[in-house]
């Protein structure tokens, strides 16, 4: 046997050894792939689904009392306060609890809300400032509650009257929404002025009555309870945050994999959990929670963050996915858009108010079938589907109040996240950003607080020095009679409105060169968006050197036919 | 010269032909996958550009191991101790002799397969590139990790600065590379050499002293 044979031999056991080599290592390579690339087929959870899963595992919450049997609520109520006697006869503590609470201080500063390890000098800040709608906080949206003068704020306060009368137990427990002040009025005028006539007695009994019936429909607080002030902030539904209206009152899963009635169908009160009537979430300054803590780390821990439920590390073990949960919120990829299903209002330009026809006051009707301008209020912008603007947040944020000094010649950051890619504490969260053109004052540069509703208001007078001259001092503000409207901004984190997995954003929607989401947020190497441009270059020149050197000598050899006569 | 008969010696062993075809695969894939995270084209989509090319990098750590173990183990290792002998031999020769039909002034035998210029390039890659993208890479993929349990704040750029510098020396050195295995007696006898093991030589050429490693000499 000769030498070429055996070569041939080993050349031909050689190539099938190498072709079966090639085969496994891409038989090896292609499932992993597939797994990776398909989302649908899908059967095993991820751990944080799972987990979230066992967390919400337990049956429907039992009652053992029914309040439709209890003798204090069988009687004949002549005003909200007697209702609310008659509900602490029994819950004897609960307005005590409750006048301590945000929902009725609207103060931010007076109770600290989580054991913070906050300095007493940053606490003290707080109460200076005297954050909340009864303090010196403002928007650029109906601007300021005045000091609680503002009546038509009030709708939203959980009292009868403002902090002066009792607290209204039926604004969070009752679940008919029933029209209680009107009632009542009409029950005083009757029992006031016809005492004795029997037909109009009669009349007011049946108010009495449907009093009674809607009284006795107690609940926990439902969509329809935090609904009714949440999903309408602002004076209409979706004004303020974008992530909240009416929508998410019979939302599908598709609009809120949580809320959904196809679904999982939480309550608001789910993950807003509560202590002594003080609910979970976030509030001016403070954050909804001091650190994200799961369940298993802390089994008491509030339920109002991801993190929760869902721990740290939701998404399945192999995947990088995981490693963005340090720096980004949950909410920048699971909710790719809010105002889904209604519109909400983008900006207001209150310098464009008090325009008339015919001495009357007008409203022109947009697109989406929002007003696109209101001469009480001036000319505004509705979107929907929109996609939130991203900015590093620890969780809380930082206001400008009626008492802080602003940059007229800027745009006035009325509030605005806290944070920054160097504090460890921050993440990127998604942002609903509302822009304003508010009144300021131009001599003690200050934000002003013009008085809206009520026959001193803007609303009805149309008098911009008047309506800032009261306003102000409502609050106790000076206030120099020389005014000018000033751009503003206002930020709302978006939370709510979380979409099921399969709408959550692509790494392409980030990961990409030039017109991705966090085109803003530059401080950071992030693959597939940056690069360094010397790197790039030099290493493309180096390549295309290469191809065009090894080009050349091979037409060198082509034409020299390698030096072979 | 012409006359010289042409044999082939069993030069590529099993394991090296495997090794050498699998990281090829690999770097090839690493290359493809890594400009698409990289952002310099779309082509299997991010996620699983992402996926594949952080399996096949581990995969090919566990390769490496193998390799490293197998080039000491067997004193391979010796066919990379670099020289300067003939180097510029060889420079000369791709330079000029080889469009004018000269020999190869060091051709290949058993005991040294690989010409000084190709030592010194193949100890650049395997000693110096591919153990920094390695280590890049590692960095990396658990940059989540090691930075936040270091709590030292170092940021990604200069990992992934220096990953996607080297990978741009590997595409050049993949490029050079396909390229000189066609300088072979023909087109494509480098890479049949690589395939089947058997490489082809002109039979009279001798082993020269120098090429050998010490304990091998005569």
């Amino acid at each position: 046997m000769t030498k070429i044979q055996t070569a041939q031999k080993s050349i031909t056991a050689g190539l099938i050894k190498f072709l079966c080599s090639l085969i496994i290592i891409v038989l090896m390579l292609v499932p992993q792939t597939i797994k990776a690339s398909s989302n649908t087929e899908e059967t095993i959870d991820a751990p944080g689904r799972t987990l979230a899963r066992q967390a919400v595992k337990r049956e429907k919450r039992w009652i053992t009392t029914d309040h439709s049997k209890h003798e204090a609520l069988k009687k004949d109520f002549m005003s909200g306060d007697e209702i609310t006697e008659a509900c602490l006869s029994c819950h004897s503590e609960a307005s005590t609890q409750f006048h301590k609470t945000i929902h009725w201080t609207w103060l931010a500063s007076g109770e600290p809300q989580t054991d913070s390890e906050k300095t007493d000098s940053e606490k003290k800040d707080k109460t200076d400032r005297n954050y909340g709608k009864a303090g010196y906080s403002v928007n650029n949206f109906c601007i300021s509650a005045n000091n609680m003068q503002d009546k038509a704020c009030l709708k939203c306060h959980t009292g009868w009257n403002g902090k002066t009368g009792k607290v209204n137990c039926l604004k969070c427990h009752g679940s008919e929404q029933f029209n209680y002040t009107e009632a009542f009025t009409d029950i005083k005028a009757f029992a006031e002025e016809s005492k004795d006539d029997p037909s109009v007695l009669e009349i007011m009994k049946e108010i009495q009555g449907e009093v009674k019936a809607a009284v006795e429909k107690i609940t926990l607080p439902q969509r329809d309870n935090c609904g009714q002030c949440h999903f309408k902030g602002g004076g209409g539904d979706g004004v303020k945050h974008g992530d909240l209206d009416t929508s998410l009152m019979k939302p599908n899963k598709r609009l809120d994999v949580h809320m959904g009635i196809d679904g999982k169908n939480f309550t608001c009160t789910r993950c807003h959990t509560t202590t002594n009537h003080n609910i979970a979430g976030r509030i001016y300054t403070n954050p909804a929670v001091e650190s994200s803590k799961s369940l298993l780390e802390d089994d008491l821990a509030p339920k109002i963050t991801c993190v929760s439920c869902h721990s740290e590390t939701p998404h399945k073990t192999a995947s990088k996915m995981n490693d963005h949960t340090d720096r980004v919120a949950c909410q920048s990829c699971h909710i790719p858009d809010f105002a889904r299903v209604n519109p909400t209002k983008m900006s207001w330009n209150w310098s464009k108010a008090g325009d008339l026809k015919d001495g009357k006051p007008y409203d022109i009707i947009g697109d989406l079938g929002k007003e696109t301008y209101k001469s009480i209020k001036g000319e505004m912008t509705w979107e929907k589907n929109v996609k939130p603007v991203y900015f590093w947040s620890n969780g809380t944020q930082t206001s400008t109040t009626a008492v802080d000094i602003i940059d007229p010649s800027t745009v006035v950051k009325v509030s605005q996240p806290v944070g920054s890619v160097n504090d460890r504490d921050s993440r990127i969260y998604p942002f609903k950003l509302h822009k304003g053109k508010q009144p300021y004052d131009k001599v003690n540069k200050t934000l002003l607080t013009p008085l809206l509703s009520g026959p001193k208001g803007y609303w009805t007078t149309f008098n911009w020095d008047e309506s800032l001259t009261i306003g102000s001092e409502m609050l106790g503000l000076p206030f120099s009679g020389e005014f000018d409207f000033v751009e503003s901004t206002y930020v709302f984190p978006i939370t709510h409105m979380v979409a099921p997995k399969d709408m959550a954003l692509n790494c392409t929607e980030c990961h990409t060169r030039e017109t991705g989401r966090l085109e803003s947020l530059a401080e950071f190497y992030m693959p597939g968006r940056d690069r360094f441009k010397l790197i790039d270059s030099l290493g493309w020149l180096v390549v295309l050197g290469s191809l065009a050197g090894v080009s050349l000598h091979g037409l060198g050899r082509f034409f020299t036919r390698n030096g072979k006569k | 010269m012409t006359h010289t008969k042409i044999i082939k010696i069993y030069l590529y062993t099993r394991f090296e032909r495997f090794w050498h075809w699998l990281q090829a695969i690999m770097i090839l894939f690493l290359l493809i996958t890594g400009f698409e995270i990289h952002g310099t084209y779309t082509l299997l989509g991010y996620k699983t550009a992402v996926f594949t090319h952080n399996f096949v990098g581990l995969s090919w750590l566990v390769l490496f191991a193998f390799f490293v173990f197998w080039v000491f183990t067997t004193g391979e290792w010796r066919q990379y101790i670099p020289t300067t002998k003939k180097l510029f031999d060889v420079i000369i020769y791709y330079s000029f002799g080889i469009f004018q039909g000269k020999p190869h002034p060091v051709e290949k035998t058993p005991g040294a397969k690989h010409n000084p210029l190709q030592r010194l390039t193949y100890l650049a890659l395997s000693a110096l590139l591919l153990p920094v993208q390695m280590l890049t890479g590692i960095l990396y993929y658990t940059w989540n990790t090691w930075n936040t349990w270091s709590g030292m704040g170092i940021p990604l750029a200069p990992v992934a600065m220096i990953h996607t510098f080297v990978a741009f020396m590997l595409l050049s050195f993949l490029l050079v590379h396909v390229y000189m295995t066609t300088t072979g007696h023909s087109l494509f006898s480098h890479i049949a050499g690589m395939i089947t093991g058997w490489e082809e030589i002109y039979e009279t050429t001798p082993i020269q002293e120098w090429e050998l490693p010490e304990k091998r000499r005569v």
